[in-house]
């Protein structure tokens, strides 16, 4: 705990102090309201939900916002096939917090919560941002800590705890006028994992012995994970009323993955009430350490992951958003809009096979694919949002 | 990291408040200011976005805008 609670104290300190000063001019966020669907399609998972979130201000000193966000899933996945059967669950999340200008400086405070039948998040989150340099640099920092709790469901519909995980995220931004049209931002994360990290359903899967069948065991997952990761953002007003923007990011963790994405976005109005934005976004990574698709033998290893989000993988994006502001008013309202974004993902993965192949499916497949020798694996995803902005 | 950002805000913190003069004035940034130019305009969809990148994905933080932890493992 002490090499935790040092570097808490050691941030809290400099955000006091960075809130002492009075050199800057920052704004409470914007009065607004949204009322979201939104989608997940791909890979045998459908997710989809609705998000509202207000936000209300007060004397320009205080602005206060709630979300409640929730997840209806329908999973039959290559994870819940090779090892389980399909099932359904609700994910529900409740948001609080406030943003406090006090003394110039901008302080940040957030709870959320996080409700399913087998995990539990809580999650408490405070920052401040401040202007520096005739305010032509906005520097932020962000602490945040969860405490989850997961059990694991069982078919009599009962359900055993399986452990808890702790989850604590440093963060650090700083965003740049560079000149009238151009503008860029820098962020780091450090966020340190402690505690039961694994799902408790997914196994990992070794060579059968010879004329015997592939056999399954439960992962195994360290305790404790570390990770960095460096984000660099600009955008750009173009010479007619266009912007284009542009993102990269470096992540590393202490499980051995490496991994990098590059966006770009390009905004665009048509007419005087609407906005066309076009994306393309390319994400790799390459394996954890104790990856493997397939494993010599059970208890092989101290650490075994199965898991695809572990493996070495790419996916490409493409993305269309479309926002229509509304011509007619709204009595309390300033202005009011519908917005609807489209994401297509793709993901390719290197090293994570279908064993759907060789476990079922007909006789052909069967003899087709061996274990060990199946395609590997890919699928695709679309993202749909749907939302109605009122700006108050 | 952490002592990176401390030496950092200390330069930051103790340049911040001299009479500083940006070379963009505050009313040349009318270009900015507009809603095109919001790194994170919409932070409901945002923040479902980098959900959807978090659960679909290792790499994790620095995502910019509406971040935070959530049961999604």
């Amino acid at each position: 705990m002490a090499a935790v609670n040092r570097p808490v104290q050691y941030l809290a300190t400099l955000f006091l102090w960075l809130a002492s000063l009075h050199c800057a001019a920052l704004v409470i966020p914007e009065d607004r309201a949204d009322a979201m669907y939104h989608s997940y399609d791909g890979g045998g998972v459908t997710i989809d939900g609705p998000s509202i979130l207000v936000r209300k201000g007060f004397k320009e000193k205080v602005s206060v916002y709630a979300n409640y966000y929730q997840d209806m899933v329908s999973s039959a996945s290559i994870d819940v096939l090779t090892s389980g059967s399909k099932y359904s669950e609700e994910r529900t999340e409740y948001s609080i917090g406030a943003d406090y200008l006090v003394d110039r400086a901008l302080l940040s405070f957030g709870y959320t919560n996080s409700t399913e039948s087998d995990y539990d998040a809580k999650t408490f989150s405070f920052g401040v941002s401040q202007d520096f340099f005739g305010d032509m640099t906005t520097l932020s920092l962000g602490y945040s800590r969860g405490d989850d709790e997961v059990r694991r469901n069982n078919s009599d519909g009962s359900s055993d705890f399986v452990g808890d995980a702790q989850r604590q995220r440093y963060s650090l931004g700083l965003s740049q006028i560079l000149t009238r049209r151009w503008i860029i931002s820098f962020s780091a994360e450090t966020v340190v994992d402690d505690g039961f990290l694994r799902n408790p359903y997914r196994q990992i899967r070794y060579i059968p012995s010879i004329g015997g069948e592939v056999g399954y065991a439960p992962e195994a997952y360290p305790e404790t994970r570390n990770s960095d990761a460096f984000a660099v953002r600009t955008m750009y007003y173009l010479p007619y009323r266009a912007s284009v923007r542009f993102e990269a990011r470096a992540f590393n963790d202490s499980w051995g993955i490496k991994a990098e994405n590059y966006e770009i976005r390009y905004t665009h109005p048509i007419r005087s009430r609407m906005l066309l934005e076009i994306k393309g976004r390319r994400y790799s990574q390459n394996q954890a350490d104790f990856y493997q698709d397939l494993f010599p033998f059970e208890n092989s290893h101290e650490f075994m992951a199965r898991d695809k989000e572990l493996s070495t993988f790419s996916s490409n994006s493409f993305g269309l958003g479309l926002t229509y502001e509304f011509a007619f008013k709204l009595p309390f309202a300033k202005k009011h809009s519908a917005s609807l974004y489209w994401d297509f993902i793709q993901f390719d993965y290197e090293n994570f096979r279908n064993a759907l192949l060789s476990k079922k499916g007909s006789e052909e497949e069967i003899a087709k694919y061996r274990v060990g020798e199946e395609p590997t694996y890919a699928f695709e995803a679309n993202v749909i949002r749907i939302f109605y902005t009122v700006n108050y | 990291m952490l002592r990176v950002i401390g030496i950092f805000l200390m330069i930051l913190a103790f340049s911040g408040c001299t009479s500083f003069k940006p070379w963009v004035k505050p009313y040349e940034r009318g270009l900015l200011a507009d809603p095109i130019m919001a790194f994170d305009r919409d932070p409901v969809a945002s923040k479902y976005l980098m959900h959807v990148y978090e659960a679909r994905e290792a790499a994790r933080g620095a995502e910019g805008g509406a971040g935070g932890g959530c049961g999604c493992g």
